[in-house]
């Protein structure tokens, strides 16, 4: 089954570009330690879900671009066109002249309607290329405007016009310094609305990706092409082919569905962040061996403690011990330090990844009270390895990690809106206190849910 | 792409446009190497068959034929005009364009708003029709003048209310001269509060400047380059310094080296919007991010760096040095010192060979010694542009909404007060028909509201930041 992507905004369409790119080179790489049939069953498992194919031969991405203003989309086009190994559809792209100047009640409120018909045309192209359509993955920041605000909307749309299909948003949330004065607002309002149309939400954070940069992969002046690679590296870990129940050379066909399946067991809880061992730069790596109960006790030591980087993991952390009652009500502020899952998925590439051993992740106490283990945690494999790493773990789990983040912006947020600041530039579109206060309601009831887990 | 046109008036606001359009092209001139006519040239500049007579002349795309500035020039004397118009800069500006008198305000803002302003208003609006139906698909006025003359000040202000009402959608940047207060014209207080006005009702954004600090700049450039110690010697081709390659090629005016500055401003201002980058900044995220509430639309700017060394390798302590040069009060193109003042919101637009790590670098650093509002304490907005400015590796542009106007304005006000309170050279306002005392109570107690509300921020500045409670829900 194939995965329509649609690429909003600046930030959307240069990672766009990144995950393609990663998953095709991974897809054709030769380092894939494993035999040709199952080296063509997985690439072919990676075509079928990301690219179609064009008479010359040069697979094209399953992408829709969208952009209010035209640079970022004319240098994605032309990038991957200079590849030369990929290339995005020729008319796949929709593109105005002037941006949305980081109002999200522009982007949602004005571009939005406005450019909806061309928009859901070239999506609908898109879908009708499919044999079989798992869903929609959307990439999108929440800081600005137009990945936010017509994230927002179009996910809305899919929601109307798809209802069948599946929608993943992937989100950027951004630094926690500024880089958009209003990007509290645009974030909250965003996040609001996408609880109410999307199926799961993939956050990826703007200053955890920036330290893995910095300390993984000794990068020293770093640029955003280097942390959209890194981003893609980890979802390209999650995204690539694993083998089905029969095993070698049989993988999955419904990524969407599985992962929805295995991660979002109930609708109030819908975020999901991704943690990928090993990362590092290629100079180390060349030095460097790895086990796999080594990456496995790291993992887990960096969900518990939620470290989000192999550096600098807290192992004093320790779950609960089982048989005492679970905790009540917390009181908001109170310190985080163990991170309760509601579920997770274990997902190994690469070498010897049969006897790779995974009962620490089975541990009731790792998890909320209402799901059996043996329902919250899953485990998918291929002995094909994953783009250089000779062994790789990733793991996307529904826990608490996003919890003092998401609280840390709800708060910067309603500060603000106290003050009534910048309110007259939303209110301008239609977007009035209202809606502010609906949007605040909803997300101090996820933050809750989540702490009382 | 989105287009801009720029409409200078007066003396001050054409020299200043001059010196734009000519760095312009320069600029364009080293990025676009083949010559094509794209979409960066078209946001200030359109493509014209000059053979083909009338209007029909524009071309969209292709080699670049003949450009054309998307620029009114307004002034109510002919001398400043006409000799740009003979100038070397002649072509590049379209004779149907422009509006001219002959006699000129006579320093009166009564005389440019209100009797060239209802002489000419046709006119402008036909002018203005004209150039936007120009343009694909037009972003933003820039208005260039000065706040103490009478044409710039006068008829520059009336321009606003037209702009407002004829294209309400399109943004109107305003670059505004205030006197210092060594200024000669006696009657500049009048005029520039009486501006004021105008410009807190109808200007989306404002950004003040003035000659004293204009001057200062240049007076310590001078003395890098006269001093000859230590192997400084400034990069040739620097666009703040140097007219070599310039269209002009006469320094001998005194204001040249300080136009050339506002020049600079304006170009990197819209440099993120124009060209590529890794993280994009177009004009209406300027306002959307630094105009917290519509009356606070005043941006101190500066600019960094304004000389480089000759040395080709700047390394990464030069590189944060611009950071701590921008915040600087030296470095201010107004006499304000932001660092000590409450900032309600700060932009950073850096341009060349910058990535987001050295960025997110620098506002670490610089972030515990400024003050920032409470309700904005990560009040940041940042933009990457790949293509430095020509003759530096890169730049910095910073714009702060921040309370250290206040003194200017109050200093203004006072300047006002001791003319007024003597009725000094008023007849020669109120004998100008529509013009009463009123229009001066009305125009001083709008800066006094205006100042009031930079009081009550400041008044928070040593406040500790209160936690508001958040919304309680039931669970």
């Amino acid at each position: 089954m194939s995965i329509v992507t649609v690429q909003l905004g600046q930030c959307g369409n240069q990672i766009g570009f990144e995950v393609f790119d990663t998953l095709f080179s991974d897809s054709h790489s030769s380092q894939g330690l494993c035999s040709k049939r199952e080296n063509e069953a997985y690439q072919a498992s990676c075509k079928e879900r990301f690219f179609s194919e064009e008479e010359n031969g040069v697979p094209i991405a399953r992408a829709v671009l969208v952009d209010m203003e035209p640079k970022v989309i004319n240098q994605t086009l032309s990038k991957a066109a200079q590849s030369g190994r990929w290339k995005y559809g020729q008319h796949a792209y929709f593109c105005q002249k002037q941006g949305s100047g980081n109002n999200w009640a522009y982007g949602y409120s004005v571009h939005g309607p406005r450019h909806e018909e061309s928009i859901m045309n070239l999506i609908q192209k898109e879908v009708e290329k499919c044999d079989s359509l798992s869903g929609f993955f959307i990439i999108m920041s929440m800081a600005g405007g137009t990945g936010s605000g017509i994230g927002a909307f179009v996910t809305q749309n899919l929601q109307d016009h798809y209802a069948h299909s599946l929608k993943m948003n992937q989100i950027i949330w951004p630094y926690g310094t500024g880089e958009v004065i209003v990007q509290n607002y645009n974030s909250i309002l965003t996040l609001s609305h996408l609880y109410r149309s999307s199926d799961a939400l993939l956050v990826h954070e703007n200053d955890a990706v920036h330290k893995i940069c910095a300390k993984l992969m000794n990068i020293k002046q770093i640029s955003f092409s280097d942390i959209n690679q890194v981003l893609a590296h980890q979802l390209g870990s999650v995204f690539q082919p694993v083998y089905s129940a029969e095993g070698s050379f049989h993988y999955r066909r419904n990524p969407l569905g599985d992962l929805m399946e295995n991660l979002v067991p109930h609708p109030e809880f819908k975020m999901l962040g991704v943690r990928n061992i090993p990362q590092m730069s290629e100079n180390s790596l060349a030095y460097s061996t790895f086990t796999w109960a080594g990456l496995l006790k790291h993992l887990r030591q960096m969900l518990i403690s939620n470290a989000k980087m192999e550096e600098g993991i807290d192992w004093q952390v320790r779950p609960p011990i089982s048989g005492l009652p679970p905790l009540g009500k917390m009181p908001l502020n109170k310190e985080l330090h163990f991170n309760t899952s509601i579920a997770n998925l274990a997902i190994l590439r690469g070498k010897d990844v049969q006897s790779a051993d995974l009962e620490g992740f089975k541990d009731p106490a790792l998890y909320t009270s209402w799901l059996e283990p043996v329902d919250a945690f899953n485990v998918w494999k291929t002995q094909r390895a994953f783009s250089k790493y000779e062994k790789s773990a990733s793991l996307v789990s529904n826990s608490q990690f996003l919890v003092k983040p998401l609280d840390m912006i709800v708060g910067k947020a309603w500060n603000m809106f106290a003050s009534k600041a910048y309110l007259h530039q939303y209110t301008k579109f239609g977007i009035e206190e209202e809606d502010f206060l609906d949007s605040f309601t909803l997300l101090e009831q996820v933050v809750a849910s989540y702490y009382n887990l | 792409m989105t287009q801009s046109v720029v409409v200078q008036i007066g003396q001050c606001g054409n020299q200043i446009g001059c010196c734009f359009w000519d760095l312009a092209l320069r600029e364009h001139a080293a990025v676009n190497q083949k010559g094509i006519y794209d979409e960066a040239i078209s946001s200030f500049f359109r493509n014209v068959d000059t053979r083909v007579a009338g209007d029909g002349g524009s071309i969209s795309k292709g080699k670049i034929s003949s450009l054309k500035a998307r620029a009114v020039l307004i002034d109510m004397e002919e001398g400043v005009v006409n000799e740009i118009l003979q100038g070397p800069l002649r072509d590049v500006f379209d004779s149907k364009q422009l509006i001219t008198d002959i006699s000129g305000s006579g320093n009166n803002w009564a005389m440019g708003h209100k009797v060239f302003g209802s002489l000419y208003q046709e006119q402008i609006l036909e002018k203005l029709r004209k150039s936007a139906e120009h343009c694909d698909c037009l972003q933003c006025f820039f208005i260039i003048h000065s706040m103490g003359g009478g044409t710039g000040s006068g008829l520059g202000t009336f321009l606003l209310k037209v702009l407002e009402d004829e294209f309400p959608e399109v943004y109107r940047f305003v670059t505004s001269i205030y006197p210092s207060s060594e200024d000669d014209v006696i009657t500049s207080p009048y005029n520039s509060i009486l501006a004021m006005k105008e410009l807190n009702e109808h200007a989306d954004c404002v950004l003040p400047i003035d000659n004293q600090s204009l001057f200062d700049i240049i007076s310590k450039i001078d003395l890098v380059v006269n001093s000859g110690k230590l192997d400084t010697t400034v990069k040739p081709k620097s666009l703040v310094t140097s007219s070599a390659g310039a269209l002009k090629k006469q320094h001998k005016k005194p204001f040249d080296a300080m136009n050339n500055i506002v020049a600079n401003l304006l170009l990197n201002l819209t440099s993120s919007a124009r060209f590529e980058g890794s993280l994009n900044m177009d004009l209406n995220e300027i306002s959307m991010n630094l105009v917290p509430f519509p009356q606070l639309h005043y941006l101190v700017s500066s600019l960094t760096p304004l000389y480089t060394l000759a040395d080709v390798n700047i390394p990464p302590r030069r590189l944060d040095q611009m950071f701590s040069d921008a915040f600087s009060k030296d470095h201010q193109l107004m006499r304000a010192d932001p660092k000590h003042s409450l900032y309600l919101a700060c932009a950073l637009m850096v341009r060349g060979n910058v990535q987001i790590s050295d960025l997110r670098r620098n506002i670490e650093r610089l972030k515990p010694s400024l003050r920032f509002v409470s309700w904005n304490q990560e009040g940041w907005k940042t933009s990457l542009c790949s293509v430095p400015p020509v003759g530096h590796s890169h730049s910095l542009l910073a714009l702060a909404n921040n309370t250290c106007v206040k003194p200017t304005f109050v200093e203004l006000r006072e300047r006002f007060m001791r003319l007024y309170k003597k009725k000094a050279h008023l007849h020669h306002y109120l004998q100008v028909e529509g013009m009463e005392e009123s229009c001066f109570t009305e125009a001083v107690s709008s800066l006094s509201a205006l100042i009031q509300e930079y009081n009550q921020l400041d008044a928070t500045k040593s406040m500790p930041v209160a936690d508001i409670p958040r919304l309680s829900i039931a669970m």
